[in-house]
Protein backbone atom coordinates (compact mmCIF):
# COMPACT_ATOMS: atom_id res chain seq x y z
CA UNK A 1 0.00 0.00 0.00
CA UNK A 2 1.39 3.35 -0.97
CA UNK A 3 1.40 6.35 1.25
CA UNK A 4 1.56 9.89 0.00
CA UNK A 5 5.02 10.34 1.47
CA UNK A 6 6.53 7.50 -0.56
CA UNK A 7 5.03 8.48 -3.91
CA UNK A 8 7.77 9.15 -6.42
CA UNK A 9 8.07 12.80 -7.39
CA UNK A 10 6.57 13.57 -10.77
CA UNK A 11 9.35 13.78 -13.32
CA UNK A 12 9.95 17.24 -14.78
CA UNK A 13 8.11 17.95 -17.98
CA UNK A 14 9.96 16.88 -21.12
CA UNK A 15 9.41 20.21 -22.78
CA UNK A 16 10.22 23.49 -21.10
CA UNK A 17 8.52 26.19 -23.12
CA UNK A 18 10.52 28.93 -21.50
CA UNK A 19 13.88 27.50 -22.60
CA UNK A 20 15.20 30.24 -24.88
CA UNK A 21 18.32 28.39 -25.87
CA UNK A 22 16.26 25.35 -27.01
CA UNK A 23 14.24 27.64 -29.28
CA UNK A 24 17.47 29.12 -30.55
CA UNK A 25 18.81 25.66 -31.33
CA UNK A 26 15.59 24.63 -33.08
CA UNK A 27 15.76 27.85 -35.08
CA UNK A 28 19.33 27.06 -36.09
CA UNK A 29 18.34 23.56 -37.18
CA UNK A 30 15.58 24.99 -39.38
CA UNK A 31 18.04 27.54 -40.77
CA UNK A 32 20.52 24.79 -41.67
CA UNK A 33 17.82 22.69 -43.34
CA UNK A 34 16.51 25.69 -45.30
CA UNK A 35 20.02 26.61 -46.40
CA UNK A 36 20.79 23.21 -47.87
CA UNK A 37 17.37 23.03 -49.48
CA UNK A 38 17.45 26.50 -51.05
CA UNK A 39 21.02 26.36 -52.36
CA UNK A 40 20.47 23.21 -54.41
CA UNK A 41 24.16 22.34 -54.08
CA UNK A 42 24.15 19.08 -55.96
CA UNK A 43 26.94 17.82 -53.73
CA UNK A 44 26.33 14.32 -55.07
CA UNK A 45 27.90 15.59 -58.29
CA UNK A 46 31.10 15.99 -56.30
CA UNK A 47 31.26 12.24 -55.90
CA UNK A 48 30.34 11.35 -59.46
CA UNK A 49 32.95 9.66 -61.63
CA UNK A 50 33.72 12.70 -63.76
CA UNK A 51 34.20 15.04 -60.80
CA UNK A 52 36.36 12.53 -58.96
CA UNK A 53 38.49 12.12 -62.04
CA UNK A 54 38.83 15.89 -62.41
CA UNK A 55 39.74 16.21 -58.75
CA UNK A 56 42.32 13.42 -59.06
CA UNK A 57 43.95 15.06 -62.06
CA UNK A 58 43.89 18.40 -60.27
CA UNK A 59 45.66 16.99 -57.22
CA UNK A 60 48.18 15.18 -59.43
CA UNK A 61 49.00 18.46 -61.19
CA UNK A 62 49.31 20.25 -57.88
CA UNK A 63 51.79 17.67 -56.57
CA UNK A 64 54.53 18.92 -58.90
CA UNK A 65 55.49 22.38 -57.65
CA UNK A 66 57.52 24.63 -59.92
CA UNK A 67 60.99 25.21 -58.43
CA UNK A 68 63.03 26.93 -61.17
CA UNK A 69 65.29 29.68 -59.78
CA UNK A 70 63.61 32.35 -61.91
CA UNK A 71 60.18 31.54 -60.61
CA UNK A 72 61.31 31.20 -57.00
CA UNK A 73 62.86 34.66 -57.26
CA UNK A 74 59.55 36.16 -58.38
CA UNK A 75 57.76 34.17 -55.69
CA UNK A 76 60.09 35.53 -53.02
CA UNK A 77 59.39 39.08 -54.15
CA UNK A 78 55.64 38.50 -54.08
CA UNK A 79 55.87 36.92 -50.63
CA UNK A 80 57.83 39.92 -49.35
CA UNK A 81 55.26 42.23 -50.88
CA UNK A 82 52.48 40.34 -49.09
CA UNK A 83 54.39 40.46 -45.82
CA UNK A 84 55.01 44.18 -46.27
CA UNK A 85 51.34 44.82 -47.08
CA UNK A 86 50.19 43.10 -43.92
CA UNK A 87 52.86 44.83 -41.82
CA UNK A 88 52.28 48.37 -43.08
CA UNK A 89 48.51 47.88 -43.10
CA UNK A 90 48.47 46.73 -39.50
CA UNK A 91 50.84 49.53 -38.42
CA UNK A 92 48.71 52.25 -40.02
CA UNK A 93 45.59 50.64 -38.57
CA UNK A 94 47.05 50.60 -35.07
CA UNK A 95 47.85 54.33 -35.25
CA UNK A 96 44.45 55.24 -36.70
CA UNK A 97 42.69 52.88 -34.30
CA UNK A 98 44.38 54.53 -31.33
CA UNK A 99 43.24 57.99 -32.40
CA UNK A 100 39.69 56.78 -33.03
CA UNK A 101 39.65 54.86 -29.75
CA UNK A 102 40.57 58.03 -27.87
CA UNK A 103 37.56 59.74 -29.43
CA UNK A 104 35.22 56.76 -29.15
CA UNK A 105 35.82 55.67 -25.56
CA UNK A 106 33.15 56.75 -23.13
CA UNK A 107 34.50 58.67 -20.16
CA UNK A 108 33.83 61.69 -17.99
CA UNK A 109 35.22 64.07 -20.64
CA UNK A 110 33.70 62.67 -23.82
CA UNK A 111 31.21 64.72 -25.79
CA UNK A 112 28.12 62.84 -27.02
CA UNK A 113 28.35 64.06 -30.64
CA UNK A 114 32.00 63.12 -31.07
CA UNK A 115 31.37 59.81 -29.34
CA UNK A 116 28.47 58.91 -31.63
CA UNK A 117 30.25 60.05 -34.79
CA UNK A 118 33.47 58.20 -34.06
CA UNK A 119 31.59 55.03 -33.18
CA UNK A 120 29.61 55.24 -36.41
CA UNK A 121 32.87 55.62 -38.31
CA UNK A 122 34.37 52.60 -36.53
CA UNK A 123 31.31 50.49 -37.38
CA UNK A 124 31.45 51.61 -41.00
CA UNK A 125 35.14 50.75 -41.31
CA UNK A 126 34.66 47.40 -39.63
CA UNK A 127 31.60 46.07 -41.41
CA UNK A 128 32.97 46.45 -44.95
CA UNK A 129 35.34 43.48 -45.49
CA UNK A 130 38.91 44.28 -46.54
CA UNK A 131 38.44 42.68 -49.93
CA UNK A 132 35.62 45.08 -50.70
CA UNK A 133 37.67 48.05 -49.50
CA UNK A 134 40.41 46.89 -51.87
CA UNK A 135 37.99 46.63 -54.78
CA UNK A 136 36.72 50.14 -54.04
CA UNK A 137 40.17 51.69 -53.57
CA UNK A 138 41.47 50.18 -56.79
CA UNK A 139 39.02 52.37 -58.66
CA UNK A 140 40.72 55.48 -57.22
CA UNK A 141 44.36 54.46 -57.07
CA UNK A 142 44.77 51.88 -59.80
CA UNK A 143 46.04 48.32 -59.50
CA UNK A 144 48.87 47.59 -57.09
CA UNK A 145 49.83 46.78 -53.53
CA UNK A 146 49.03 50.22 -52.14
CA UNK A 147 45.29 49.76 -52.61
CA UNK A 148 45.55 46.46 -50.75
CA UNK A 149 47.59 47.98 -47.93
CA UNK A 150 45.13 50.81 -47.41
CA UNK A 151 42.21 48.38 -47.60
CA UNK A 152 43.76 46.30 -44.82
CA UNK A 153 44.46 49.48 -42.86
CA UNK A 154 40.87 50.75 -43.15
CA UNK A 155 39.18 47.51 -42.11
CA UNK A 156 41.69 46.77 -39.34
CA UNK A 157 41.46 50.34 -38.01
CA UNK A 158 37.75 49.68 -37.47
CA UNK A 159 38.40 46.42 -35.64
CA UNK A 160 41.32 47.66 -33.55
CA UNK A 161 39.65 50.99 -32.75
CA UNK A 162 36.70 49.15 -31.26
CA UNK A 163 38.93 46.81 -29.22
CA UNK A 164 41.18 49.69 -28.08
CA UNK A 165 38.15 51.75 -27.03
CA UNK A 166 36.80 48.83 -25.00
CA UNK A 167 40.21 48.35 -23.39
CA UNK A 168 40.58 51.99 -22.41
CA UNK A 169 37.05 52.12 -21.01
CA UNK A 170 37.78 49.08 -18.88
CA UNK A 171 41.08 50.52 -17.62
CA UNK A 172 40.82 51.82 -14.09
CA UNK A 173 40.01 55.54 -14.23
CA UNK A 174 40.94 56.26 -10.67
CA UNK A 175 44.31 57.80 -11.43
CA UNK A 176 42.89 59.57 -14.43
CA UNK A 177 40.39 61.35 -12.24
CA UNK A 178 43.25 62.43 -9.97
CA UNK A 179 45.21 63.87 -12.86
CA UNK A 180 42.14 65.65 -14.16
CA UNK A 181 41.59 67.24 -10.78
CA UNK A 182 45.23 68.36 -10.84
CA UNK A 183 44.50 70.20 -14.10
CA UNK A 184 45.76 67.89 -16.85
CA UNK A 185 43.98 67.94 -20.22
CA UNK A 186 42.04 64.88 -21.48
CA UNK A 187 44.76 64.16 -24.04
CA UNK A 188 47.47 64.30 -21.38
CA UNK A 189 45.43 61.95 -19.22
CA UNK A 190 44.99 59.52 -22.09
CA UNK A 191 48.69 59.61 -22.96
CA UNK A 192 50.12 59.44 -19.46
CA UNK A 193 47.60 57.36 -17.51
CA UNK A 194 45.29 55.26 -19.68
CA UNK A 195 47.72 54.38 -22.44
CA UNK A 196 50.58 53.00 -20.29
CA UNK A 197 48.18 50.78 -18.39
CA UNK A 198 46.67 49.17 -21.48
CA UNK A 199 49.75 48.94 -23.72
CA UNK A 200 50.35 45.17 -23.30
CA UNK A 201 46.73 44.52 -24.26
CA UNK A 202 46.96 46.81 -27.29
CA UNK A 203 50.13 45.13 -28.51
CA UNK A 204 48.60 41.73 -28.12
CA UNK A 205 45.48 42.72 -30.08
CA UNK A 206 47.64 44.29 -32.79
CA UNK A 207 49.77 41.17 -33.16
CA UNK A 208 46.66 39.05 -33.34
CA UNK A 209 45.28 41.21 -36.13
CA UNK A 210 48.63 41.00 -37.92
CA UNK A 211 48.17 37.23 -38.01
CA UNK A 212 44.74 37.74 -39.57
CA UNK A 213 46.07 40.31 -42.01
CA UNK A 214 48.80 38.11 -43.41
CA UNK A 215 46.04 35.74 -44.51
CA UNK A 216 43.97 38.62 -45.83
CA UNK A 217 46.94 40.19 -47.64
CA UNK A 218 47.67 36.97 -49.45
CA UNK A 219 44.20 36.94 -50.99
CA UNK A 220 43.66 40.66 -51.67
CA UNK A 221 45.66 40.20 -54.86
CA UNK A 222 42.76 38.27 -56.35
CA UNK A 223 41.02 41.59 -57.02
CA UNK A 224 44.30 43.06 -58.31
CA UNK A 225 45.88 44.45 -55.16
CA UNK A 226 49.34 42.90 -55.49
CA UNK A 227 51.24 40.24 -53.60
CA UNK A 228 50.90 36.46 -53.70
CA UNK A 229 47.17 36.60 -54.45
CA UNK A 230 47.69 38.45 -57.70
CA UNK A 231 50.25 35.85 -58.79
CA UNK A 232 47.88 33.07 -57.75
CA UNK A 233 44.91 34.33 -59.72
CA UNK A 234 47.18 34.98 -62.75
CA UNK A 235 48.69 31.49 -62.85
CA UNK A 236 45.46 29.77 -61.91
CA UNK A 237 43.69 31.64 -64.69
CA UNK A 238 46.23 30.20 -67.13
CA UNK A 239 45.79 26.70 -65.64
CA UNK A 240 49.50 26.57 -64.75
CA UNK A 241 49.09 24.17 -61.90
CA UNK A 242 52.71 23.60 -60.89
CA UNK A 243 53.18 27.37 -60.39
CA UNK A 244 49.89 27.48 -58.49
CA UNK A 245 51.12 24.70 -56.25
CA UNK A 246 54.35 26.56 -55.38
CA UNK A 247 52.35 29.70 -54.56
CA UNK A 248 50.01 27.76 -52.27
CA UNK A 249 52.97 26.20 -50.44
CA UNK A 250 54.52 29.66 -50.00
CA UNK A 251 51.25 30.97 -48.56
CA UNK A 252 51.09 28.15 -46.02
CA UNK A 253 54.73 28.72 -45.01
CA UNK A 254 54.19 32.47 -44.63
CA UNK A 255 51.10 31.99 -42.48
CA UNK A 256 52.81 29.41 -40.27
CA UNK A 257 55.85 31.70 -39.92
CA UNK A 258 53.83 34.76 -38.87
CA UNK A 259 51.64 32.68 -36.58
CA UNK A 260 54.59 31.30 -34.67
CA UNK A 261 56.40 34.66 -34.42
CA UNK A 262 53.26 36.30 -33.11
CA UNK A 263 52.52 33.39 -30.75
CA UNK A 264 55.96 33.58 -29.16
CA UNK A 265 55.82 37.38 -28.86
CA UNK A 266 52.38 37.33 -27.30
CA UNK A 267 53.42 34.70 -24.78
CA UNK A 268 56.38 36.84 -23.77
CA UNK A 269 54.13 39.90 -23.49
CA UNK A 270 51.75 38.12 -21.17
CA UNK A 271 54.45 37.23 -18.69
CA UNK B 1 60.80 51.75 -44.30
CA UNK B 2 61.69 49.11 -46.94
CA UNK B 3 58.22 47.72 -46.32
CA UNK B 4 56.64 51.09 -47.16
CA UNK B 5 58.73 51.11 -50.34
CA UNK B 6 57.67 47.54 -51.15
CA UNK B 7 53.97 48.33 -51.01
CA UNK B 8 54.49 51.35 -53.30
CA UNK B 9 53.10 53.57 -50.59
CA UNK B 10 52.30 56.73 -52.52
CA UNK B 11 49.05 58.09 -51.14
CA UNK B 12 49.36 61.19 -53.30
CA UNK B 13 48.28 59.22 -56.38
CA UNK B 14 44.78 59.57 -54.95
CA UNK B 15 45.15 63.32 -55.52
CA UNK B 16 46.23 63.18 -59.14
CA UNK B 17 43.63 65.03 -61.19
CA UNK B 18 42.61 62.11 -63.39
CA UNK B 19 42.26 59.72 -60.43
CA UNK B 20 40.35 62.36 -58.50
CA UNK B 21 37.96 62.70 -61.40
CA UNK B 22 37.28 58.94 -61.54
CA UNK B 23 36.81 58.79 -57.77
CA UNK B 24 34.52 61.80 -57.76
CA UNK B 25 32.41 60.34 -60.56
CA UNK B 26 32.15 56.99 -58.85
CA UNK B 27 31.39 58.42 -55.42
CA UNK B 28 28.96 60.88 -56.97
CA UNK B 29 27.11 57.89 -58.43
CA UNK B 30 26.61 56.56 -54.88
CA UNK B 31 23.86 59.13 -54.46
CA UNK B 32 21.12 58.34 -54.85
CA UNK B 33 21.45 54.62 -54.05
CA UNK B 34 19.32 52.38 -56.25
CA UNK B 35 16.06 51.57 -54.50
CA UNK B 36 14.03 50.00 -57.33
CA UNK B 37 11.89 47.17 -56.05
CA UNK B 38 13.28 44.70 -58.61
CA UNK B 39 16.86 45.39 -57.55
CA UNK B 40 15.96 45.22 -53.87
CA UNK B 41 14.28 41.87 -54.43
CA UNK B 42 17.38 40.62 -56.19
CA UNK B 43 19.52 41.80 -53.28
CA UNK B 44 17.21 40.12 -50.79
CA UNK B 45 17.72 36.86 -52.64
CA UNK B 46 21.48 37.40 -52.70
CA UNK B 47 21.51 38.22 -48.99
CA UNK B 48 19.73 34.94 -48.29
CA UNK B 49 22.21 33.07 -50.50
CA UNK B 50 25.03 34.62 -48.48
CA UNK B 51 23.45 33.49 -45.20
CA UNK B 52 22.67 30.05 -46.60
CA UNK B 53 26.23 29.51 -47.89
CA UNK B 54 27.62 30.45 -44.48
CA UNK B 55 25.16 28.23 -42.61
CA UNK B 56 25.53 25.20 -44.85
CA UNK B 57 29.33 25.54 -44.83
CA UNK B 58 29.34 25.86 -41.07
CA UNK B 59 27.11 22.77 -40.71
CA UNK B 60 29.45 20.70 -42.87
CA UNK B 61 32.44 22.03 -40.93
CA UNK B 62 30.80 20.86 -37.69
CA UNK B 63 30.22 17.41 -39.14
CA UNK B 64 33.93 17.06 -39.93
CA UNK B 65 35.57 18.98 -37.11
CA UNK B 66 33.77 17.36 -34.17
CA UNK B 67 35.03 13.80 -34.83
CA UNK B 68 38.47 15.11 -35.80
CA UNK B 69 38.85 17.12 -32.61
CA UNK B 70 37.68 14.19 -30.48
CA UNK B 71 40.20 11.95 -32.22
CA UNK B 72 42.99 14.52 -31.80
CA UNK B 73 42.34 15.41 -28.17
CA UNK B 74 45.05 14.07 -25.87
CA UNK B 75 42.60 14.34 -22.96
CA UNK B 76 41.04 11.10 -24.22
CA UNK B 77 44.30 9.16 -24.52
CA UNK B 78 44.09 5.89 -22.59
CA UNK B 79 47.82 5.18 -22.72
CA UNK B 80 48.83 8.55 -21.30
CA UNK B 81 46.88 7.80 -18.11
CA UNK B 82 49.70 5.56 -16.96
CA UNK B 83 52.75 6.86 -18.78
CA UNK B 84 53.85 8.35 -22.08
CA UNK B 85 51.35 8.23 -24.93
CA UNK B 86 51.46 5.13 -27.13
CA UNK B 87 53.43 5.92 -30.32
CA UNK B 88 50.54 4.97 -32.61
CA UNK B 89 48.13 7.21 -30.73
CA UNK B 90 50.70 10.01 -30.81
CA UNK B 91 51.21 9.62 -34.55
CA UNK B 92 47.47 9.63 -35.28
CA UNK B 93 46.83 12.71 -33.12
CA UNK B 94 49.81 14.58 -34.55
CA UNK B 95 48.86 13.86 -38.16
CA UNK B 96 45.30 15.06 -37.57
CA UNK B 97 46.73 18.28 -36.14
CA UNK B 98 48.90 18.80 -39.19
CA UNK B 99 45.91 18.19 -41.46
CA UNK B 100 43.95 20.84 -39.56
CA UNK B 101 46.86 23.30 -39.87
CA UNK B 102 46.98 22.86 -43.65
CA UNK B 103 43.20 23.22 -43.93
CA UNK B 104 43.14 26.53 -42.09
CA UNK B 105 46.39 28.03 -43.45
CA UNK B 106 44.96 28.34 -46.95
CA UNK B 107 42.48 31.24 -46.87
CA UNK B 108 38.87 30.44 -47.73
CA UNK B 109 39.04 32.62 -50.81
CA UNK B 110 41.81 30.45 -52.23
CA UNK B 111 39.87 27.30 -51.37
CA UNK B 112 36.93 28.85 -53.21
CA UNK B 113 39.13 29.45 -56.28
CA UNK B 114 40.17 25.80 -56.15
CA UNK B 115 36.61 24.50 -55.71
CA UNK B 116 35.30 26.72 -58.50
CA UNK B 117 37.71 24.74 -60.69
CA UNK B 118 36.38 21.41 -59.43
CA UNK B 119 32.60 21.89 -59.06
CA UNK B 120 32.10 24.92 -61.29
CA UNK B 121 30.77 28.41 -60.53
CA UNK B 122 28.01 28.64 -57.96
CA UNK B 123 27.24 28.37 -54.27
CA UNK B 124 28.61 24.81 -53.97
CA UNK B 125 32.17 26.16 -54.27
CA UNK B 126 31.50 28.70 -51.51
CA UNK B 127 29.95 26.11 -49.20
CA UNK B 128 32.88 23.71 -49.66
CA UNK B 129 35.44 26.50 -49.16
CA UNK B 130 33.86 27.56 -45.87
CA UNK B 131 33.45 23.93 -44.80
CA UNK B 132 37.13 23.15 -45.38
CA UNK B 133 38.61 26.29 -43.76
CA UNK B 134 36.28 26.18 -40.79
CA UNK B 135 36.93 22.48 -40.23
CA UNK B 136 40.56 23.48 -39.69
CA UNK B 137 39.73 26.35 -37.33
CA UNK B 138 36.96 24.66 -35.35
CA UNK B 139 38.96 21.44 -35.05
CA UNK B 140 41.87 23.32 -33.52
CA UNK B 141 39.83 25.44 -31.13
CA UNK B 142 37.57 22.55 -30.03
CA UNK B 143 40.68 20.50 -29.29
CA UNK B 144 42.15 23.33 -27.25
CA UNK B 145 38.92 23.84 -25.29
CA UNK B 146 38.63 20.12 -24.52
CA UNK B 147 42.22 19.95 -23.27
CA UNK B 148 42.21 23.21 -21.31
CA UNK B 149 39.27 22.32 -19.06
CA UNK B 150 39.29 20.10 -16.00
CA UNK B 151 39.88 16.53 -17.22
CA UNK B 152 39.38 14.74 -13.92
CA UNK B 153 35.92 13.34 -14.69
CA UNK B 154 36.89 11.99 -18.08
CA UNK B 155 40.06 10.47 -16.64
CA UNK B 156 38.03 8.80 -13.91
CA UNK B 157 35.73 7.32 -16.55
CA UNK B 158 38.70 6.07 -18.59
CA UNK B 159 40.38 4.59 -15.51
CA UNK B 160 37.12 2.90 -14.59
CA UNK B 161 37.11 1.13 -17.94
CA UNK B 162 34.77 3.39 -19.86
CA UNK B 163 35.28 3.92 -23.56
CA UNK B 164 36.66 7.11 -25.08
CA UNK B 165 33.28 8.14 -26.46
CA UNK B 166 31.71 7.66 -23.02
CA UNK B 167 34.48 9.67 -21.40
CA UNK B 168 33.84 12.41 -23.96
CA UNK B 169 30.06 12.55 -23.66
CA UNK B 170 29.84 12.21 -19.87
CA UNK B 171 33.13 13.80 -18.81
CA UNK B 172 34.34 16.43 -21.27
CA UNK B 173 31.18 17.55 -23.05
CA UNK B 174 29.05 18.63 -20.06
CA UNK B 175 31.92 20.69 -18.70
CA UNK B 176 32.82 22.48 -21.89
CA UNK B 177 29.43 22.66 -23.64
CA UNK B 178 28.90 26.38 -23.00
CA UNK B 179 32.28 27.39 -24.30
CA UNK B 180 32.03 25.14 -27.35
CA UNK B 181 28.59 26.47 -28.19
CA UNK B 182 29.45 30.11 -27.77
CA UNK B 183 32.58 29.76 -29.88
CA UNK B 184 30.61 28.00 -32.64
CA UNK B 185 28.03 30.77 -32.72
CA UNK B 186 30.78 33.37 -32.94
CA UNK B 187 32.31 31.47 -35.87
CA UNK B 188 28.97 31.37 -37.66
CA UNK B 189 28.96 35.16 -37.53
CA UNK B 190 32.46 35.16 -39.07
CA UNK B 191 31.29 32.73 -41.74
CA UNK B 192 28.63 35.21 -42.87
CA UNK B 193 31.29 37.85 -43.39
CA UNK B 194 33.45 35.44 -45.38
CA UNK B 195 30.63 34.19 -47.53
CA UNK B 196 29.79 37.77 -48.54
CA UNK B 197 33.33 38.07 -49.85
CA UNK B 198 33.48 34.66 -51.55
CA UNK B 199 31.07 35.93 -54.20
CA UNK B 200 33.94 37.90 -55.70
CA UNK B 201 35.38 34.69 -57.13
CA UNK B 202 32.01 33.53 -58.41
CA UNK B 203 30.48 31.68 -55.47
CA UNK B 204 27.17 33.54 -55.54
CA UNK B 205 25.58 35.89 -53.03
CA UNK B 206 26.13 39.58 -52.30
CA UNK B 207 29.82 39.53 -53.27
CA UNK B 208 29.05 38.40 -56.79
CA UNK B 209 26.42 41.12 -57.20
CA UNK B 210 28.89 43.71 -55.90
CA UNK B 211 31.56 42.52 -58.29
CA UNK B 212 29.11 42.82 -61.19
CA UNK B 213 27.92 46.31 -60.21
CA UNK B 214 31.46 47.50 -59.64
CA UNK B 215 32.65 46.32 -63.03
CA UNK B 216 29.89 48.41 -64.57
CA UNK B 217 30.91 51.38 -62.37
CA UNK B 218 27.32 51.55 -61.14
CA UNK B 219 27.87 53.52 -57.93
CA UNK B 220 24.21 53.62 -56.95
CA UNK B 221 23.96 49.84 -56.93
CA UNK B 222 27.25 49.52 -55.05
CA UNK B 223 25.96 51.91 -52.38
CA UNK B 224 22.78 49.86 -51.91
CA UNK B 225 24.76 46.60 -51.74
CA UNK B 226 27.11 48.07 -49.13
CA UNK B 227 24.11 49.13 -47.05
CA UNK B 228 22.53 45.67 -47.26
CA UNK B 229 25.87 44.13 -46.32
CA UNK B 230 26.21 46.34 -43.26
CA UNK B 231 22.67 45.53 -42.19
CA UNK B 232 23.37 41.81 -42.62
CA UNK B 233 26.59 41.94 -40.61
CA UNK B 234 24.94 44.00 -37.87
CA UNK B 235 22.06 41.52 -37.72
CA UNK B 236 24.37 38.52 -37.44
CA UNK B 237 26.30 40.44 -34.77
CA UNK B 238 23.14 40.98 -32.74
CA UNK B 239 21.84 37.41 -33.06
CA UNK B 240 25.20 35.94 -32.20
CA UNK B 241 25.73 38.13 -29.14
CA UNK B 242 22.18 37.38 -27.99
CA UNK B 243 22.77 33.63 -28.32
CA UNK B 244 26.14 33.80 -26.61
CA UNK B 245 24.60 35.66 -23.70
CA UNK B 246 21.75 33.11 -23.55
CA UNK B 247 24.11 30.15 -23.14
CA UNK B 248 26.23 31.79 -20.45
Amino acid sequence: MKTAGLAPPTPPSMIRWGCGICWGMAGLAVLVALSFWSLDLGLHRLFSGAALERMGRFILELSRPEVSADFLDKLGQAAFETLAMSFVGTLLAAVAGLVLAFLASDGPDSRPTILALSRLLLNLLRSVPDLMWAALLIISSGLGPMAGTLALALHTAGVLGRLFADASENAADHERACLRLAGASPIQCFLYVTLPSIIPQLLSYTLYRWENNIRAASVLGVVGAGGLGQMLSYHMGLFQMSETSSILITMILLVVLVDSVSYVTRRNLMR
Amino acid sequence: MPTFYAVEFKPWVFLEPQNLKVTANFLGDFFPPVFQSEFLLLLLKDAWTTIAIATAGMALALVFSVPLSIAASSALSVSSLTGPMHPVGFLVRQSIRWLLIVLRSIPELVWALIFVRVVGLGPAAGVLAIAVTYTGMLGKIYGEILESGDTQTSRAILVGGGGRLQAFSYGLLPQNATELLSYSVYRWECAIRSSAVLGFVGAGGLGQQMDASMKMFNGGEVATILMVLMLLVAMADQISSWMRRAVQ
